[in-house]
């Protein structure tokens, strides 16, 4: 049991912290070219440097492109119509056709907004080449933004998912184990052993938690040291403060759990109503999707989200080095919450059936 | 066969009976579509932003305002020198501050440029990301609007086309996961625990002493999970269908079969982990730690695994959720039978076929 509390979270944390990434690449590019002519060749050979996109094939027809989409061979289909470069020439217009398989939404507008990229900067070079700048290009305004990206510079996606994927195997290892341990004692039968011992309901309940909050903070060490050297997280905030921020916050999850184990009669019921509540959490959390696109009804009920606030402060205290005065709402909403779950868990477990 | 279905009916009992587990087998995916419809979205809306305008002329008023009127952002505060950004970042006020240099308009139309610096809260490197491209394509239009007596010649127009999600709905992409996702955890959970629960009690060698064989215990234990599951698999793809109005362009019947098969195969796999646990607490752990986190990342689910590192792309395909994924999508978005899905189906038969082998190799008669 041992290795797989340990080894089965850690595992997970080196190799899915790769898995976790929006962004966008490898896209799998293939052409139906209609002209072939110099100009045509050209814009396809620029995708083919993009880093972004895989050029995979040249389809003869429309009908074999679509079915190698249909397929899931290709996901954008770029045609190029015949008499591409003439018209370009003649009328100084023309279009090209792209086929984009949008089923993931957010990744097709991004793969759009590569591709108009590709063709502005395409655009630009053909009018270079084609025309001596005139008057008219000189005159053009132009408001340039320069795009900054504080505290993440090269928009590395794992120093975003790493603290909130640690946060995760912290929380799930910590909720079900606690959460299945007075159970187990009662389905096997020794709980009422131990409820004829002369021992109080706090120093049993307290002897029970004692360990897996131990557990939580050792799991926080063993991952904060694979975040730092295999990662290259950086830590700007305090250690300090961290740990206490960790130790308020397993509190509230190892009440929760005793709290599920009050309320149930086997272990698989208990484990099912802890993973519901996890499953719940953790899609609501802001872990992988942004919590403020999230519709008001529902932003108000991750208020109720102990995860929420924890990747929060996570995030906050190791990449941008806030400080105990920047996650105060979080560190009072949570100390509340210990309370009142540790309370109501204290206060449901009773001795005699 | 009587005895093997009075087993089957014991097995029914047991689980009619835990109203509680029932209550969230049956509320969970409920729960789930309606997040992950209504709530969970990785398109971004009304990001709070802050402003830092050095010049305050006429153009960057009126380029404010053309940011305010879109629906993507939304402005928290007006700040009035560069210090401040550090202390708004760090207490997650804003996700982005737009720093508009001094005498903008002067230089916009004496050297034909200004610039506009657009400086995010990166630890979130997807929403900063986009945020930057959303403020450019702003910035973009408006620079057309201000120059539109100039006519560009050569001009390459894209005309981009979404197929199958034209709208870009995330719910496309997500009710094909979370349908995976219940099914499978469902299957391989309740099936490894239910069986093991019978080896910690010791009530698994009451059944293996009984005239029933080996195999009809595990199969009589497997048939209410199917039962439970296959009414799931309906519940979602209702739902799907009625609230989120997601069309099925292939055949009902396939999707069904389909959804069938991948049950069998998250049920065979629950099998396997109950053969190599001892004690439900094991089960639970590798069946939820060890399927819950991969079948999330590594599906396709959420994250595109073409973006992905080679090795992780290679592990995906162990993953029986990553073919289910692309034979729901490829039913009910793309419309297609089984003669373009039929590789993804032949892989999860011979995931199943290998997960009862293995099963009933490491399976014990005796115990010890």
């Amino acid at each position: 049991m041992l290795p797989i509390i340990f080894v089965l979270p850690l595992i997970q944390l080196l190799i899915l912290s790769n898995a976790a990434t929006f962004e966008v690449k490898n896209i799998k590019f293939s052409y139906i070219d209609n002209d072939h002519t110099s100009l045509s060749r050209a814009l396809i050979e620029k995708f083919n440097a993009s880093t972004y996109f895989n050029v995979h094939t040249d389809f003869p027809s429309n009908k074999t492109a679509n079915s190698a989409m249909l397929k899931g061979k290709t996901d954008v289909i770029l045609e190029i119509p015949s008499n591409f470069e003439r018209n370009l020439l003649k009328d100084k217009l023309t279009d090209v056709a792209i086929t984009i398989n949008a089923i993931d939404g957010a990744t097709a507008g991004v793969t759009n907004v590569y591709i108009n990229q590709i063709i502005k900067t395409f655009n630009k070079n053909a009018r270079i080449a084609f025309i001596q700048p005139s008057n008219s290009i000189i005159n053009y305004q132009n408001i340039t933004s320069i795009p900054s990206f504080w505290y993440n510079k090269t928009l590395n996606y794992k120093t975003f998912m790493v603290p909130g994927i640690l946060v995760l195997l912290v929380t799930m290892i910590t909720l079900f184990l606690s959460g299945m341990n007075i159970v187990r004692e009662k389905e096997i039968g020794t709980l009422e052993q131990i409820n004829v011992t002369p021992i109080k309901k706090h120093q049993f309940i307290i002897g029970k938690l004692f360990p897996f909050w131990l557990l939580g903070l050792a799991l926080l060490s063993v991952g904060l040291i694979i975040a730092k050297l295999i990662f290259n997280v950086p830590i700007l905030g305090s250690l300090v403060l961290m740990y206490f921020y960790t130790s308020v916050y397993i509190l509230v999850v190892l009440g929760m759990g005793l709290f599920i184990s009050n309320f149930t009669d086997t272990q698989q019921q208990a484990m099912f109503i802890a993973w519901f509540f996890m499953v719940i959490f953790i899609l609501m959390s802001g872990l992988f999707t942004p919590i403020e696109s999230m519709p008001e009804w529902a932003q108000f009920l991750t208020e109720f989200n102990p995860i929420k606030y924890f990747v929060e402060v996570m995030r906050m205290v190791m990449l941008k080095g806030a400080g105990i005065t920047d996650i105060i709402p979080q560190l009072t909403k949570t100390i509340v919450y210990a309370v009142v779950m540790n309370g109501l868990a204290v206060w449901s477990y009773k001795k005699t059936n | 066969m009587k005895r093997f279905i009075g087993f089957i009916k014991k097995e029914f009992y047991h689980i009619f009976r835990d109203r509680r587990s029932l209550f969230i087998l049956f509320g969970m995916p409920i729960a789930q579509i309606m997040l992950f419809g209504f709530a969970i979205t990785n398109e971004i809306n009304n990001v709070d932003i802050a402003i830092l305008n050095n010049s305050k002329d006429v153009i960057t008023e009126e380029i404010i305002n053309k940011i305010v009127s879109s629906k993507y952002f939304s402005i928290k505060e007006f700040i009035q020198n560069e210090n401040e950004i550090e202390a708004i970042f760090k207490k997650g006020k804003v996700k982005a501050v737009l720093n508009f240099e001094a005498d903008f308009n002067k230089k916009l139309t004496t050297k034909n440029k200004a610039t506009v610096q657009i400086i995010t809260d990166a630890t979130d490197p997807n929403t900063a990301n986009t945020i930057s491209n959303y403020v450019s394509a702003i910035l973009q239009n408006y620079t057309q609007i201000i120059n539109k007596n100039i006519k560009i010649e050569y001009q390459i127009v894209p005309k981009s086309r979404m197929v199958y999600n034209q709208e870009l709905k995330s719910v496309f992409m997500f009710v094909p996961g979370v349908m995976t996702i219940i099914l499978m955890l469902v299957s391989a959970m309740m099936t490894s625990i239910s069986i093991t629960r019978e080896k910690e009690l010791g009530t698994m060698e009451i059944l293996l002493v009984s005239p029933l064989k080996p195999l009809q215990v595990i199969i009589g234990k497997v048939v209410p999970y199917i039962f439970l599951s296959v009414i799931n698999a309906i519940i979602i793809i209702v739902l799907s269908i009625f609230v989120f109005k997601m069309p099925v362009q292939g055949s009902l019947f396939l999707l069904g079969l389909e959804s069938i098969l991948f049950i069998i195969t998250s049920l065979s796999l629950g099998i396997l982990i109950s053969t190599i646990s001892a004690t439900q607490q094991t089960a639970m752990m590798i069946s939820l730690m060890g399927l819950m986190l991969p079948v999330i990342l590594l599906s396709g689910f959420i994250f595109p695994i073409t973006s992905m590192p080679i090795p992780l792309q290679i592990i995906s395909n162990i993953i029986p959720a990553k073919w289910f994924i692309i034979i729901v999508k490829g039913i009910m978005l793309k419309g297609v039978g089984l003669s373009f899905i039929w590789k993804e189906t032949l892989i999860l038969v011979g995931m199943t076929l290998f997960f009862i082998a293995l099963s009933s190799k490491k399976y014990k008669i005796r115990l010890e």
